[in-house]
């Protein structure tokens, strides 16, 4: 069997697990979403036509698989707040943070990238410091406290950004992603320190592999062992890395939303979260989890075209 | 016969190492053309920074060289690393100890064997694949195109030592340097390998420096043998004459150690040790 | 004692910040300049000064005094967290790795699973379904930090098993309990320190973001994410609000991460 159907099975099963956990977990719920939207002097009768409705009556796993069906078809269930449906409530906001999320893994792929070769191939020991020094701190920075200082540098101090003025992509796509420009930037930035240090890191310790030596000796300059050999090997490990910068930018999207107050799934996810809107927190999950899954499957597909040795296993 | 390669009084002394401890102390030798030549010593007797010293890989950060190393009348010891460059992989190839971590894991044999000729000559691609697999033919290698399309790790250790040969020989240079070559490998493939370096020789008339701690190897590939011991050589001559009436007391030793020729054969001195 | 490699400025830097982050933390605990709580209407947003090093709130609140107390909840969560995840991911790494077999086949299936996802993620479904507060987010946190630390952990002992020097004492009687704690436990220092440092780094972080959210601690126990969300509010008219408290937050982070990568590079060098 091939790589690529392996690892696809596996998929399949990860992200079955996932939904059930999902699924489970939001039942494990100490309280009762029919007080909540009924208020406690609600009659027994009215709590019970109630729970019918809402379908939570009947055993948890036949729930599970009509959920489940129903998930897969594109029906996410029934806000219990707004008594909409799920889907409807999730599609803008879905589109606005997935192109805050792609536009800040890109930051980090393009700013990191060359940052880290530079770090990597220039042999000086005060920048070798510098570079590291810089890294530390950067790192330590959270993503929504950069955030909170470009809001104060580009809002407050310099007045070229509006904090709270975002215009959605369904009325000017131009102004939605230069609004995104500076969040993507903020949760880029962490990260791209983190992947310049990984990176820089791998292409030291290849410099010193055997191959190395062989690609030197047959007269090649600094540079063309650096692209010909040493970046491929190097980049290795930064795949499986950027998967996971893949995921932790979705989360914390979930906090720079609430930073730029930009109405993105994270918003819609704590507001749920506060009101215990079960059906909208568990879709939440479900997709961010197949995303994670989903990326990490790529990176896993990645990596295996890139490194010839895994592919004998 | 011309002289090929010409080392003189060559010292290397490491920055980090203990002042007045060189790893190479006043090495002189020569190479004649289509000669090869036999350099033995244990480990840290300085062969081997020798050789890094000839093929131009010494960490120049990290070392003081002084002396002499003309390679067909170029000096190559004090040269731009552009005029270095020039030679390296051209005029100077050089087969390394570690077939298996000698060649990059995540690209195909092809382009690797013909990588010298990319950096050295503008032959066209269709040009750069037939040299490659002349050369691979060269080395014995088997079905050379199929072979150009396999990744290192598919190969085994005999297999990617003909393949480092292979890539060392494409340019047509006209020294070979190979350091310790069959040491990684058995001794059936050593043997293969020590008369496929015979062949070549005989029929390139490409001079070859065999850097090895294993006399016995040497003497069946070597017609004359230099004697390394603690950054200097103690003896030079033919290999026979050297093993019918070893001169030094040293090389007489290393002789005696040719059936168990892993015991170490003299107290270990703290700071001569140069290994690389 | 080992010579100790040069270069390892990280890790003496990370450790005078911890220290004196630390210091600074626990006498806030006991003692502030001001009452974190006091209002003053005659020093309102008032800049930093010498009477108020981090200047003052729209209440007249002393930042400094609400910056340590902030921090010393934050502090705490995160030293409470650390110590569930480590604790108990110890002992199940130890467990683990230890007699192998197949709880160790799912309990290490188990926390890759776990570790793919971000834990702040699953902390905030966690919180979500338990219901908000400072035992909560412990709780939940310290959980979702098991899998790292078992993950280490399991890896060390797999690999101590089957050393000779275990071997022998196994030989000589020694019981398992005593073998695990006493001859392999103190052997995986190298690898558990930096793991500590690097959790809890996360744990201020994830704490901090919680509490930022809002789905934290609760607001009447102001911790450095909520004061960084209470402060956003006045960006425009006390920057330094959010400076401060920002700040701080970067250098409890900073030290820990510097004294982690100090730990690392000295394992590597010495290893």
């Amino acid at each position: 069997m091939s790589f690529a159907a392996k690892k696809l099975i596996t998929l399949i099963i990860t992200l079955f697990i996932v939904s059930l956990l999902a699924f489970l977990a939001f039942q494990i719920i100490p309280g009762d979403p029919t007080t909540d939207l009924l208020g406690t002097e609600a009659s027994q009768e009215a709590r019970a036509a109630l729970r019918a409705e809402l379908g939570l009556d009947r055993p948890a796993l036949v729930r599970y698989w009509d959920w489940l069906t129903s998930f897969l078809t594109g029906d996410m269930g029934e806000s219990y707040n707004y008594r909409l449906p799920v889907s409807g409530l999730l599609g803008e906001k879905l589109v606005i943070t997935g192109v805050l999320a792609l536009m800040s893994f890109l930051f980090t792929i393009a700013l990191s990238i060359p940052l880290g070769i530079l770090a990597g191939s220039v042999r000086s020991p005060a920048l070798d410091k510098l570079v590291a020094a810089l890294d530390q701190v950067v790192m330590s920075v959270p993503p929504f406290f950069v955030g909170i200082l470009v809001c104060y540098l580009f809002g407050t101090v310099l007045r070229v950004f509006v904090p709270g003025d975002f215009v959605s992509y369904t009325q000017d796509w131009g102004a939605f992603l230069s609004y995104l420009v500076l969040p993507a930037l903020s949760m880029a930035l962490p990260r791209v320190a983190m992947t310049v240090k990984m990176l820089r890191g791998s292409i030291l310790s290849q410099l010193g592999e055997d191959y190395v030596r062989t690609a030197r000796s047959r007269g090649l300059t600094r540079w063309a062992v650096l692209r010909r050999h040493v970046l491929k090997n190097a980049l290795l490990p930064v795949i499986t890395f950027l998967a996971v910068s893949a995921a932790e930018i979705m989360t914390s999207s979930i906090v720079i939303e609430q930073v730029f107050t930009i109405p993105g799934v994270g918003r819609l996810l704590l507001s749920s979260i506060s009101n215990r809107d079960f059906p909208v927190v568990q879709a939440i999950v479900v997709i961010l989890a197949a995303w994670i899954v989903a990326v990490n499957f790529v990176a896993d597909l990645l990596y295996q075209a890139a490194d010839p040795r895994i592919r004998l296993r | 016969m011309a002289e090929l390669l010409s080392v003189r009084d060559l010292r290397v002394r490491f920055h980090r190492a203990a002042p007045g401890r060189c790893a190479v102390d006043g090495v002189s030798f020569s190479l004649e053309e289509g000669e090869i030549l036999g350099l033995v010593g244990e480990s840290g007797s300085g062969k081997t920074v020798t050789a890094m010293a000839v093929s131009g890989l010494l960490p120049r950060r990290q070392t003081e060289a002084s002396g002499s190393v003309t390679l067909a009348g170029r000096e190559l010891l004090h040269c731009t690393e552009a005029q270095l460059r020039a030679v390296q992989g051209s005029e100077l190839a050089v087969v390394f100890q570690e077939p298996m971590t000698s060649l990059d894991p995540v690209r195909r044999i092809g382009p690797q064997v013909e990588e010298s000729l990319r950096a050295h000559t503008r032959l066209s691609a269709g040009e750069r694949r037939q040299r490659a697999l002349e050369a691979m033919a060269q080395a014995e290698l088997p079905d050379p195109e199929a072979l150009c399309r396999k990744y290192p790790h598919e190969l085994s250790g005999g297999m990617l030592q003909r393949v480092m040969i292979a890539a060392a020989i494409v340019s047509r240079p006209k020294l070979l340097l190979a350091d310790e070559p069959t040491t990684a490998l058995d001794v059936t493939i050593q043997a293969q390998i020590l008369a496929l370096l015979k062949k070549l020789n005989r029929e390139t008339h490409m001079a070859i420096l065999f850097i090895s701690h294993d006399l016995h190897v040497v003497r069946k590939l070597c017609r004359r043998v230099a004697v390394m011991r603690r950054g200097r050589i103690v003896e030079t001559d033919t290999a026979e004459a050297l093993f019918r009436a070893p001169r030094e007391d040293y090389t007489r030793q290393l002789i005696a150690a040719i059936p168990t020729r892993d015991r170490r054969l003299l107290p270990e001195e703290p700071g001569e040790e140069a290994s690389l | 004692m080992r010579q100790q490699p040069k270069g390892n400025a990280f890790f003496y830097l990370g450790g005078a910040i911890t220290l004196v982050m630390t210091l600074l933390i626990l006498v806030g605990l006991v003692w502030t300049p001001y009452s974190p709580s006091a209002m003053d209407p005659a020093a309102m947003t008032c800049p930093p000064s010498p009477a108020h090093l981090l200047g003052t709130d729209n209440f007249g609140r002393d930042i400094f005094s609400r910056v340590l107390e902030g921090a010393g909840t934050s502090f705490l969560i995160a030293v409470g967290v650390v110590a569930i995840g480590c604790a108990a991911g110890t002992l199940i790494g130890a467990l683990c790795g230890y007699f192998g077999g197949l709880p160790d086949l799912v309990l290490t299936r188990v926390c890759d699973a776990i570790t793919a996802f971000p834990s702040f993620l699953l902390a905030l479904v966690i919180v979500s379904v338990m219901g908000k507060g400072a035992s909560n987010v412990v709780l939940a946190l310290g959980i979702l930090f098991i899998p790292s630390f078992a993950r280490v952990v399991r890896g060390e002992f797999a690999r101590c098993r089957d050393l000779n020097y275990i071997r022998s004492a196994r030989l000589m009687g020694v019981g398992n309990v005593r073998i695990l704690f006493c001859h392999i436990l103190p052997n995986t220092r190298s690898v558990l320190l930096p793991a500590l440092t690097i959790g809890f780094n996360n744990a201020i972080l994830s704490e901090a973001s919680m509490s930022y959210l809002g789905i934290g601690v609760q607001p009447t126990q102001p911790s450095l994410g909520s004061m960084l969300s209470d402060s956003q509010t006045y960006l425009g008219s006390a920057p330094w609000y959010a400076l401060g408290v920002g700040g701080t937050m970067v250098l409890m982070i900073l030290g820990f991460s510097l004294l982690s990568e100090g730990l690392q590079q000295r394992s590597r060098r010495s290893g």
